[in-house]
């Protein structure tokens, strides 16, 4: 099913979160992640929402019945800016750290904690780059990993065409 | 002038203009009980939370204004949660007004807590939980405007007690900024024009309209739309009444229950004008085939039911009442289209396929025709509340209705046991006028103990029980499609006497057990004013409701009777 992304201002009030999330189990729409916190204005929170939704549609405008919600933003792929963090602790005994922090060097990958039988690496960047990351780091052997859920913004298209102009 | 946070909340009731409340008191609530005693607003002791709720709701329905229910933290607001998604599913403006554990027992399992905002967080259209003494005004009017507004619903307010024992000055309360709180109650202009456009070219369009416009109060400019630009009208099981039955453009319900000329007219419409209606399944059947020639027309309150079951060719978000309005302005000096061709299919289906029962006079007795009766008998001058089940469906076949907020009854959620308490709301909310229930003894069985409420309160409602010993509904579809095993269907109480049951509360008991005892026991109750009345009608266990669409079947295929199958 199709992942859409949802960048949603609401009210920073108690039970917001447990209303979006109840929201959308009740009606059926699967959230991928859903990462949630401050924005400039004091009363303001932003959550970007990934959900696999057959009709984004229907989640948009269920999730602007909510009284809280102030506004919906849809994000396309190629307008917008997305990115995650991932702390990943791989297994490096045998002799394979050196290998391993080859490749986080490739990626931008910050050792965070060293043992002597793993590394743990704080990366961030578009959800493709950290997964990229993940699949090549894999056979190594994952300790254990956390993701922050993708957080996104739109780009400045209007103002980035004036200036081309 | 410093008040506790119950007095500010009873007076911040009476400052929406609040009347009646409906409640049970209890530990956590206590506080709130108090200024109520001193209150002009009259308080009626439901003797069950769920009661107390279908009453506000009933009250609600019947007058057009915000119900107000009360009750005590935990199980109290627990049994609310019923009547609050039934006013949900229709749309019903209900404030609930819950006690709650002190602020500093919250979250510790204290006695009689429950987590009342979550519970009902998807059974409300929005809920609060008050922390502050100083918000519970604002709350209140927050809340009364989320009920009543856009499409209205009900709304919760949880109190905590220490809340309600605080104190603060009293401020009146002042509209609050709520950014994300703005119903669109205009209709777009273009689309208004477009529509009206298409709706002249329609060679067979159907007005297909339900509780929105009972809640707009847009009957009228509905029958001015429909005379003007000569379509029928098919209304849904919520939206009897927003067009009189006796308009020679009315069709009746459709859907599973409806009528087959109702049903049949939307499966061969080329246009449906849909307004103020959610495409519920009872209605539709099978989407996939319903009204499959059909461009669709849907104006709608909530954005989220256009496109929601049927993509609409033109989507309109407005209130009913503007947006009928508004296609009767965009109509303008068109004249009003010759669509002989339509109606007198329409009429021969209507001849061909009327609705119809079997009253022998030494058979059982037909629940139709009780339902007849007590609409001859009351020359259809009353509010008619009914259960959920067989007789809700013949209720709303069998019943004229001419005015709306005259027909209530649980359409959405279908919750059996809704007529006694909501009979009860709507003679408290309408003093004056005759307010008729038809219940099924299995619906009665749930929630008669409010007729002890009606005695002592003084609220004379009138209940016709149809006493079949049976789930009469269940045991219809277990007849057709579980090859007549009648498991857990039946009451097995149809020798209960009724008469002294409503005796036993303080009513006046009727009973009748041959057709010809009918019209007399609809007079003998007609003429009781001082209390309630229970009419008794043994009837006839075997009777089905027709026609029938059978569930999630195309509405193509409308069985008129057992002979159909």
């Amino acid at each position: 099913m199709k992942e859409s992304t949802l960048s949603v201002l609401v009210e920073d009030k108690a039970g917001v979160l447990a209303r979006v999330s109840s929201l959308l189990a009740r009606r059926g729409f699967n959230i991928h992640s859903l990462a949630v916190g401050p924005t400039s204005e004091p009363h303001l929170s932003r959550m970007t929402i990934v959900v696999e939704a057959p009709e984004l549609e229907q989640v948009k405008k269920q999730l602007n019945k909510l009284v809280n919600v102030v506004k919906i933003t849809e994000l396309d792929q190629v307008q917008t800016v997305e990115q995650e963090v991932m702390l990943i602790r791989v297994a490096s005994g045998g002799g394979k750290r050196t290998e391993i922090l080859e490749l986080a060097q490739i990626f931008d990958a910050t050792p965070v904690d060293v043992s002597p039988s793993s590394i743990m690496f704080s990366i961030t960047g578009p959800p493709r780059k950290v997964n990229d990351f993940l699949d090549l780091v894999r056979p190594h052997g994952i300790v254990e990993l956390v993701k922050s859920g993708r957080v996104a913004l739109a780009r400045d298209a209007k103002n980035r065409r004036a200036k081309a102009v | 002038m410093t008040m506790t946070g119950a007095q500010v909340l009873i007076k911040a009731l009476e400052f929406e203009g609040v009347d009646v409340v409906f409640g049970v008191p209890g530990g956590a609530i206590l506080p709130a009980y108090d200024p109520i005693h001193d209150s002009p607003i009259r308080h009626v002791l439901a003797r069950h939370e769920q009661g107390a709720g279908h009453m506000a709701q009933g009250y609600a329905w019947a007058t057009g204004r915000v119900g107000v229910c009360i009750a005590t933290s935990g199980p109290g607001a627990t049994n609310l949660v019923t009547p609050l998604a039934d006013c949900l599913m229709d749309s019903v403006p209900m404030v609930a007004i819950t006690g709650q554990v002190a602020t500093t027992a919250i979250g510790n399992d204290a006695f009689q807590e429950a987590y009342t905002t979550g519970i009902t967080m998807a059974a409300t259209k929005h809920n609060y939980l008050v922390t502050d003494v100083a918000d519970i005004a604002n709350t209140v009017h927050e809340a009364f405007h989320i009920a009543a507004t856009g499409r209205p619903g009900p709304v919760l307010i949880d109190v905590p007690k220490d809340v309600l024992n605080a104190e603060v000055e009293w401020a009146d309360p002042v509209s609050l900024e709520m950014p994300g709180y703005k119903p669109t109650t205009d209709p777009h202009p273009r689309r208004l024009k477009e529509a009206v456009r298409r709706i002249e070219a329609a060679e067979r369009p159907v007005l297909y309209v339900g509780g929105g416009i009972i809640k707009a109060e847009a009957a009228e400019a509905l029958t001015a739309f429909a005379e003007v630009s000569n379509v029928p009208v098919v209304t849904t099981l919520m939206g009897r009444g927003a067009i009189p039955d006796s308009h020679p453009l009315t069709l009746g319900m459709s859907g599973m229950h409806g009528t087959y000329t109702a049903t049949t007219a939307i499966q061969k419409s080329d246009l449906l004008i849909a307004v103020g209606v959610r495409f519920d399944d009872r209605v539709t059947g099978d989407p996939e085939y319903f009204a499959p020639g059909a461009e669709v027309i849907h104006a709608d309150i909530d954005p989220a039911e256009i496109g929601k079951v049927r993509a609409a060719e033109i989507p309109i978000v407005g209130d009913a009442r503007k947006v009928l309005e508004g296609f009767l302005a965009a109509w303008d000096d068109r004249g009003t289209p010759d669509r002989t061709d339509w109606i007198e299919t329409i009429r021969r289906w209507q001849r061909d396929k009327p609705l119809a029962y079997d009253q022998t006079p030494d058979g059982p007795i037909k629940p139709q025709y009780v339902i007849e009766e007590i609409h001859r008998l009351t020359k259809g001058d009353a509010i008619l509340v009914a259960g959920v089940g067989q007789h809700q469906m013949w209720a709303s076949q069998f019943w004229k209705f001419e005015e709306p907020r005259r027909w209530l009854n649980s359409g959405g959620l279908g919750t059996m046991g809704f007529a006694v308490p909501a009979a009860v709301g709507a003679k408290a909310g309408m003093p004056d006028e005759l307010v008729f229930a038809v219940d099924g003894d299995g619906c009665f069985q749930m929630t008669f103990q409010e007729l002890i409420t009606a005695s002592v309160e003084n609220i004379p409602v009138k209940i016709a029980v149809f006493n079949n010993g049976v789930h009469g509904m269940v045991r219809q579809w277990q007849r057709l499609f579980y090859d007549e095993r009648f498991s857990g269907s039946e009451l097995g109480t149809s020798d209960i006497d009724y008469v002294k049951l409503a005796e036993a509360m303080g009513c006046a008991g009727l009973r009748a057990a041959t057709a010809d005892e009918v019209a007399p026991a609809i007079e003998k109750a007609l003429a009781v004013d001082d209390r309630p009345v229970v009419i008794e009608f043994v009837v006839d266990p075997d009777e089905m409701v027709w026609p029938m669409v059978p569930a999630g079947g195309s509405n193509d295929i409308v069985l008129t009777g057992p002979e159909d199958l």
